[in-house]
Parts: structure tokens; C-alpha cells; sequence
């Protein structure tokens, strides 16, 4: 019962934020909402239960895109530009995608069901992590053993992203020389 | 540039304690929530942190712009080198089985270690990305 006035408060709290980002014309006003935003997210994670996710939503969302957002500001204008005329083409995209995301909504299994496939089919992974790799949390387990290969994946991506950094840094030291 | 002296103060107090959580996390990630990823990125934010208020130039005397080009190939190399272990030992790349005496302990060095690669590549990373933006200029 409390989960639940919880979890719509949050969520009404993330309506609101989202409308004022999209109204805002100030982009300082809307790093901060996008800082709250995720704030709001992480906490709806907690309710959820999904606390791996929730501490990586706050110390990225909430904590370090901010601060780059706002590094990229210092290098911008502050203000959003405003279009010349209003333009049906976006407005179209967004409908159409908006409509088949509500259209994939109705195949998903119900919310918090335990008849869902994943909980009756495949691995078992809650009774199999601590007999097999002794690992508490099982969120560890699955990422780093189990679906080690694809936390490898990630790991290259992450890597790929700090590469492109430090050629754009290098170029600009080269060019601060000559 | 001189800022609040309440930001620098807070600011050192603060430090110590983040370092010594992200390193809780990265740690205690095999029981509680957190890990590699979450871990790099606290730490990172304490840098970055310590960068906003003190400036680029004492950020980059902690961490050097040539340490983060060794640490971001790093991690990978960390975490591909305990998957090339595990095939040396006889079993499939990634798979931990025989890092040490039976499974279960083969397990907890596996994951371990590829924690270690996932915090070192997030970390220096997360850095690399805050000293490319605030090293440039506006023109």
C-alpha cells in the first residue's frame, strides 16, 4: 500500500520533471532537472528493488553527467535556441514511435508476475549462485561470471569511449604546440 | 581563481570518506550491492569533485593525463588477461573454474580480479571524459 502511494508519487514527480525539461528554454535549468530526473529514477529503483541499478543511476545520471553536461554549457550558449517555425516532421516521429512502444507494451508479461517464462524456464541462477561460485549477490555473480562475456563487452565499450577522449585530448595538445 | 574557503573545507572532508566508500563498493560488491562499474564511477567523482574545486591543475597533479593512458587499456587488458588464464588452465575463455584449488574459490579470484578490470577502465575513464571538457577553452 505504501509501495504503491510511493512508487505513483515518484512517477508523478518524473512527469512533472520531464514536462519542465522539455519547457525550459535555460539549459543550466535543464541539466539541473536532468540531475533531479535521475535522481527520481534511482529512487524509484530502490522501491523496485533493483539496488545495483539504482546506485549506478544516481553516481552516473544524478552525479557525473551533470557535471560533464555542465562542462559542456561552459563551452556553449546557455540559452536554447528557438525554431524559426513550427515543424510537423518531429511531432510524427514521436507519435509513430510512441505508438508502437504502447503497441510492444501489451506482449509484455504482467508486472511482477511470478508465472513469467523467466521465473518457471532456464537457469535458476538464485539457487545455483551460491553452491556454485559463492557469491552472495546474485547480481555480481550473474554479471561478472555467468555473463562474464558480456560485462567484457561492456568493459571494451567503456574503453572505447576513454580511447576517443584522449585522441581529442591529444589533438589539442598538439595543437596548443604549433 | 579563489572559491568559497566553505567549498574547499567540505570538500577535504569529504574525500577521504568517498575514496573509502568506492572502495566498500568495489569490495563488498560480492554481498551487497555494487561492483566494479559503481565503484570506478564514486571514485572517479571524487577526482572530478576535487578538479572542480581546486582546479584542473592539482586534479592532473593526482592523476596524471599519461597515468589514464596507461589505466583505461589497462582494465581490459586485466580483464581479458583472467580470461586468457582460465583457457591456459584447460577450461573455456572467462570461465574460472581452476584459478585456485576448487571451484567455488576459482569463482571469488575470477570475479574478483575481472571486478578489478571493469573498476580501473571505468575509473580512468570517467576522468578522461571531465579533463577533456574542462581543459578546452571557449573560442
Amino acid at each position: 500500500m505504501i509501495e504503491t502511494a510511493v512508487t505513483i508519487i515518484l512517477l508523478l514527480l518524473l512527469g512533472a520533471v520531464t514536462i519542465g525539461i522539455v519547457r525550459v528554454r535555460g539549459l543550466f535549468a535543464a541539466v539541473v532537472l536532468l540531475g533531479i530526473y535521475s535522481l527520481l529514477m534511482a529512487t524509484l529503483f530502490i522501491v523496485l528493488d533493483a539496488v545495483d541499478v539504482a546506485m549506478t543511476e544516481a553516481a552516473v545520471g544524478a552525479g557525473v553527467s551533470t557535471v560533464f553536461f555542465l562542462g559542456a554549457l561552459s563551452l556553449t550558449d546557455t540559452v536554447e535556441a528557438s525554431a524559426k517555425r513550427p515543424q510537423i516532421m518531429p511531432v510524427v516521429v514521436a507519435l509513430v514511435t510512441a505508438g508502437a512502444l504502447l503497441w510492444g507494451l501489451s506482449d509484455l508479461p504482467e508486472f511482477g508476475s511470478p508465472n513469467q517464462p523467466i521465473h518457471s524456464q532456464g537457469a535458476d541462477y538464485l539457487a545455483r549462485s551460491i553452491p556454485e561460485t559463492g557469491i552472495a549477490n546474485v547480481v555480481s555473480a550473474v554479471l561478472a561470471s555467468y555473463r562474464s562475456f558480456d560485462t567484457l563487452g561492456e568493459t571494451t565499450v567503456v574503453f572505447t569511449a576513454g580511447i576517443g577522449i584522449l585522441a581529442l585530448l591529444r589533438r589539442r595538445r598538439g595543437e596548443g604546440k604549433s | 581563481m579563489r572559491l568559497d574557503v566553505v567549498l574547499h573545507v567540505t570538500t577535504k572532508f569529504i574525500l577521504a570518506p568517498l575514496l573509502l566508500f568506492a572502495l566498500y563498493v568495489q569490495f563488498h560488491g560480492d554481498y551487497g550491492p555494487g561492483g566494479g562499474f559503481q565503484a570506478g564511477v564514486i571514485a572517479a567523482a571524487a577526482i572530478i569533485l576535487y578538479g572542480l574545486i581546486n582546479g584542473l591543475g592539482p586534479a592532473q597533479k593526482i592523476v596524471p593525463v599519461g597515468l589514464l593512458e596507461v589505466l583505461i587499456p589497462g582494465g581490459v587488458l586485466i580483464y581479458l588477461s583472467v580470461g586468457i588464464a582460465g583457457m591456459l588452465l584447460g577450461d573455456n575463455f572467462l570461465d574460472y573454474n581452476h584459478l585456485a584449488h576448487d571451484r567455488v574459490h576459482g569463482q571469488e579470484w575470477g570475479v574478483f580480479l575481472v571486478e578489478i578490470g571493469v573498476f580501473v577502465t571505468v575509473f580512468s575513464t570517467m576522468i578522461a571524459i571531465f579533463y577533456a571538457f574542462a581543459g578546452r577553452r571557449r573560442s
